[in-house]
């Protein structure tokens, strides 16, 4: 095991951050509009984000940098910028933690589908080497990749991330089949925790795609299936349109109840996804700490 | 008469090369085109949604499939339309403006060109006004909507609120779908149907041109 990730997990489950892009949404982000380009046109915002959840309790806090590789990039226009968008989202997380929480680096999924040949497996490998080394290139204290539906692309990013040296979480979405126990790819706990390790991730885990009571038998059979730490953020629930208005309908209590199913499951890391916010973070701490 | 258990095995293993070349075979040999059709390949299409709807087959194997059914169709195609044949029906879709997430609205526009539907394909971020458009020039009777995030969703309202006013709402079906979508939303927006996956859509379209 890495050192970090060792010294982090010994004193029992570390919670990490909750969301940003629906804290981002909150705060003015209109739809299609890219994020992470926060990081260069209004930093202070993106700042006062990362900085909630230090505040609210995270140990390690993620990067503004999850839409950041040149594939994504480019279909905004904005592929010229993928160094500068990587670097600057590390560097404001570092100040927001201050030191008081570690920084793990975002790397999220390219948007296309590698079997209906929208990219090639090249393609991929040349746009997470860059996404990765660009990243690495702020000295975070790790890479994070996260909310990937097809095993195929997350094993790419994961060799692209470990090749920085730098320990590697690799997580992927359970949404798809009756008991959301399977990737959008139809693969399975077992067969994801086999191949993330094997393709060299540190940590292996899940988050997005559904409400945190869902993650627990997920969260389980990865366990079982790995001697890697596992890595757990949920939602908020699904998200809903009220009144035209997305609403997210577990409360930071509600979230917190399943913390400790969680940790029984074998949770080693433990944030939110999409619809948490700081108090989720905090109520999250609290049951921990219980 | 060629043996058409070897085109439907093709299509429901996902086997395009076969798939192909076992419909040459059959044509060359003077089988009915409408025939094989009729009795290999829907049959065969409908046994993957099956698979799907039962978790035997995932994503891959619906795109493996309606490809196979693709490439066969490419070939039969032409032939019934020397009959006059028309496709199952005229499909333009594409992701609401604002929204650039296309993988899901990819795999039902491969599920609906291998269920015989012509599909015009907008791509994503498409303003309502290409919609209307789309709808006007290739005389489409389906159109399909995608939408990954909760905040795009209400582009599929104006998109249908746009159809309506261009006085081609009656003529246009409208199926919606996406991770956020759901039945409620649906009949709140006066949508014609909720494709909650692609095998679903297909289905869905299906019964509303048959109307």
């Amino acid at each position: 095991m890495k050192p970090l990730i060792e010294q982090l997990i010994a004193g029992g489950p570390v919670v990490t951050d909750g969301a940003w892009g629906t804290q981002f949404q909150v705060l003015g982000l209109t739809p299609g509009e890219l994020a992470d380009t926060w990081n260069v046109s209004c930093p202070g915002l993106v700042e006062d984000v990362a900085r909630s959840y230090v505040d609210a309790g995270s140990r390690v806090i993620l990067t503004n940098t999850f839409r950041s590789n040149r594939i994504t990039l480019e279909a905004h226009g904005l592929a010229a910028q993928t160094a500068e968008l990587n670097l600057a989202g590390v560097r404001i997380s570092q100040t927001a933690a201050d030191g008081g929480a570690f920084v793990f680096a975002s790397m999220g999924p390219s948007g296309k589908l590698l079997m209906s040949g929208e990219v090639t497996e090249k393609q991929l490998a040349g746009a997470f080497e860059e996404q990765a080394q660009a990243l690495a290139a702020g000295r975070p204290d790790a890479i994070v990749i996260e909310t990937m539906s097809d095993l195929a692309e997350a094993v790419i990013a994961v060799r692209a991330a470990a090749a920085t040296g730098l320990p590697v979480v690799a997580c992927m979405v359970f949404d798809t089949g009756r008991n959301r126990d399977r990737t959008m790819m139809g693969n399975t706990p077992e067969q994801i925790a086999r191949e993330l390790v094997e393709a060299g991730a540190d940590v292996i885990g899940s988050n997005c795609g559904q409400g945190i009571e869902g993650y627990v038998p997920v969260c389980r059979r990865l366990k079982e299936a790995t001697d890697r730490p596992i890595w757990i953020k949920a939602n908020a629930g699904l998200p809903e349109l009220a009144g035209g208005k997305t609403v997210y309908t577990t409360t930071p209590a509600d979230f917190a109840s399943h913390v400790p199913a969680l940790i029984e499951a074998g949770a080693s890391f433990i944030g939110g996804c999409c619809g948490t916010t700081p108090e989720f973070i905090r109520a999250v701490c609290q049951a921990v700490r219980a | 008469m060629a043996d058409t258990s070897k085109l439907y095995d093709a299509i429901l293993n996902g086997d395009s090369k076969t798939a192909v070349a076992v419909t040459k075979e059959a044509l060359a040999d003077n089988s009915d085109p409408l025939e094989l059709v009729n009795k290999a390949m829907i049959p065969a299409m409908d046994e993957v949604g099956r698979r799907f709807e039962c978790e035997e087959y995932f994503v891959p194997e619906l795109l493996l499939a309606a490809r196979a059914m693709k490439g066969s169709l490419e070939l039969i195609r032409p032939l019934l339309a020397e009959r006059g044949a028309q496709p199952a029906g005229r499909v333009v879709i594409g992701t609401v403006k604002g929204d650039l997430h296309d993988i899901g609205k990819n795999l039902v526009s491969s599920m609906l060109e291998g269920g015989g539907f012509e599909v015009i394909d907008l791509g994503a971020d498409v303003a309502p006004e290409k919609f209307v458009q789309a709808v006007k020039e290739k005389n489409a009777n389906i159109v399909c909507l995608s939408a990954l995030l909760t905040v795009t969703m209400p582009s599929m309202k104006t998109t249908i609120d746009a159809l309506t006013s261009a006085g081609i709402r009656e003529k246009a079906k409208v199926i919606i779908g996406g991770a956020p979508v759901t039945q409620q939303y649906a009949d709140e927006i006066g949508a014609d149907g909720y494709g909650e996956n692609a095998n679903v859509a297909v289905q869905i379209a299906r019964r509303l041109v048959a109307k």
